[in-house]
């Protein structure tokens, strides 16, 4: 082959083959990662959908958790994630309000923030700890639905500060410069431009940790989760069943379960949890495509 | 309007101090779980547990009638092992896909990409305990000709799948935050992209990507039911990545329904709190320091 001036050099031509290497290599590295995604879920879907009827989702457990189906852990989990962002959602949102609209940079806001970082770093079991230390025995809540939902709400609460945060401060400046020009005051402006063209935002990130505590396990555990409880709780002090606690008691505490039980279970846990999850994906997508500024 | 004032001015004062309150609620929150978990246990660590058997023995026999003996050195090199398996998996396979996710793909394909990684941190730890439970232990029990294959090797990769999601979306955020001016110069200097990510984004992002790589680290020794659920039970150091091993996290599950409240060993487990919040506490500390030291630049 004849060399032109206009010819790569064997240099360039080496780069260029590191190059292909690298991307191939990398593009490798993140297919091996969509394939356990995939993976699991069709493992999941093959396993558990035999077990899963009706019967399996609209019935109580019987016999010991060997026959029967897990209605209550499906109530008890709803029951939880719900409690928890009662609480959780508006102490958020707040906090970030003061984090975004009235903290200035000083020494106070650092250590908040920092706060926030340790809070969101705090491993699941010693939030569990606390709940038992704070909630069941301090405040004397025992083992029930309140505990498990507070231990929960103390647990996402530093996800949804960040989140809601970031939803605020996406809010451009000029906004609030142009209310309070017109003399409102810092709330006024808050409540009225501020949340309005951020609330999306805002709940995209509650979303997501609703989903989150939907999946949680350990910080439950000792607080108001139970083993078997076949019947409904009746309010916020009675215990109740989870269903990520129940695949756990069915895949480890249980002898003599259909093996197809905990992967239907799995299976509706998961269900759950992604079906949150993308539902804040296409809200999130949604809003980008439609955001005026 | 002009009527309402007077309601509105106390309504407003009301709000602002319910907003000052939640700001401040975090700094209560993480000063209330070191109180609560060092106080639940704290008559037995001040009094009665000899800190360094706690620290540097091996034997954790809670439960012995004539020798109770509370060490966790076991335990710490369970969680060690675990976690340092999962980081040799999580760590090229995450930054690996950061760089792909931010460097190489565009538009949908970037946007579907992240989606999966998003879905893969959304499995809950208890799912991936079960699927190390129900399809990796006979796997490894087959592949690898092993008794057990509940074990480091399991709770591993576990726990490296789980861990990947982390440091991608951060170290995804490092890259993102390193200025197009220094991929542009460096293209056009005539380098090729590889050679921009390696020779440019990597140092220029360094520190940003060793944070994404610490709270992957933070999130491994924190995890609770995958590595309950995958790692076997047996309290003692491994010597093999076919052993069996109990972390940190995993003793407190494991142990916490079976004890008298107020017991000695029931205070212990409280002292693995301690001690578990403190490692956490350094990690993300530094994780934090180093990522706010990339927002300074």
């Amino acid at each position: 082959m004849s060399t032109t001036p206009f010819s790569a050099t064997a240099h360039t031509l080496a780069a260029e083959r590191r190059e292909s290497v690298a991307k191939g290599l990398l593009g490798l590295a993140t297919a091996l990662l969509v394939l356990p995604l995939v993976g699991i879920i069709g493992l999941l879907v093959v396993k558990g959908w035999p077990a899963l009827t009706w019967e399996f989702l609209l019935t109580d457990p019987a016999a010991g958790m060997i026959a029967g189906g897990n209605y209550p852990a499906i109530i008890g989990t709803l029951w939880l994630i719900g409690v928890s962002l009662t609480i959780s959602a508006p102490v958020g949102v707040l906090a970030a309000i003061y984090l975004n609209e009235y903290a200035g940079d000083n020494w106070l806001t650092r250590i908040i923030h920092l706060a926030i970082v340790n809070l969101a770093g705090v491993p699941s079991i010693v939030h569990a700890l606390f709940g038992v230390g704070a909630f069941v025995l301090f405040l004397g809540l025992g083992t029930s639905i309140l505990s498990a939902a507070l231990t929960l709400a103390v647990m996402t609460l530093p996800v949804i500060i960040a989140s809601t945060r970031e939803a605020l401060a996406s809010v451009p400046l000029a906004f609030r410069h142009a209310c309070w020009a017109l003399g409102a005051s810092r709330w006024q402006t808050i409540r009225h431009i501020v949340l309005p063209n951020s609330i999306s935002g805002i709940l995209t990130g509650v979303i997501l940790q609703v989903s989150r505590a939907a999946g949680e396990t350990a910080p439950i555990m000792f607080t108001g989760a139970a083993f078997y409880l076949p019947f409904l709780p009746a309010s916020v002090r009675d215990q109740c069943m989870a269903l990520s606690m129940h695949l756990f008691t069915l895949s480890t505490q249980v002898p003599g379960v259909p093996p197809a039980f905990p992967y239907a279970t799995a299976l509706v846990l998961l269900t759950l949890v992604v079906a949150f999850n993308l539902v804040s994906i296409i809200f999130r997508s949604y809003l980008r495509s439609r955001r005026k500024w | 309007m002009r009527r309402a004032l007077p309601f509105s001015r106390f309504g407003e004062r009301l709000i602002e101090a319910a907003i000052v309150l939640c700001g401040l609620s975090a700094i209560f929150f993480v000063i209330a779980i070191f109180l609560f978990v060092f106080l639940s246990g704290a008559d037995f660590m001040l009094h009665r547990l000899d800190w360094v058997e706690f620290l540097t023995s091996a034997e954790w026999y809670p439960t012995s009638v004539s020798n109770k003996r509370y060490g966790t050195l076991a335990l710490i090199a369970g969680t060690a092992s675990v976690t340092g398996l999962a980081m040799l998996i999580a760590v090229p396979f995450g930054l690996g896909t950061a760089v792909f996710i931010s460097e190489f793909t565009y538009g949908k394909a970037k946007e579907i990409l992240k989606v999966v990684v998003e879905l893969l941190a959304a499995i809950p730890s208890v799912v991936w305990g079960f699927i190390g439970l129900a399809m990796m232990n006979p796997l490894i029990i087959d592949l690898l000709n092993a008794p057990i294959g509940l074990n480091v090797l399991n709770g591993g990769i576990i726990l490296g799948l789980m861990s990947v999601p982390i440091i991608v979306s951060i170290g995804e955020d490092a890259l993102k935050a390193v200025p197009d001016s220094f991929r542009e110069a460096s293209l056009a200097l005539g380098a090729t992209r590889w050679q921009s990510v390696y020779k440019v984004l990597f140092p220029a992002a360094r520190s940003g990507l060793l944070a994404a790589v610490l709270l992957g680290v933070g999130r491994g020794i924190g995890e609770t039911m995958a590595v309950l659920m995958a790692t076997g039970h047996a309290v003692k150091i491994p010597t093999s990545p076919l052993d069996s091993v109990r972390t940190l996290t995993a003793t407190i599950a494991a142990e916490l329904g079976e004890t008298a409240r107020g017991s000695d060993h029931y205070q212990a487990l409280f002292a693995i709190g301690v001690l578990l919040f403190g490692i956490t506490f350094v990690v993300n500390l530094t994780a934090d320091l180093l990522v706010r030291g990339v927002r300074r630049k």
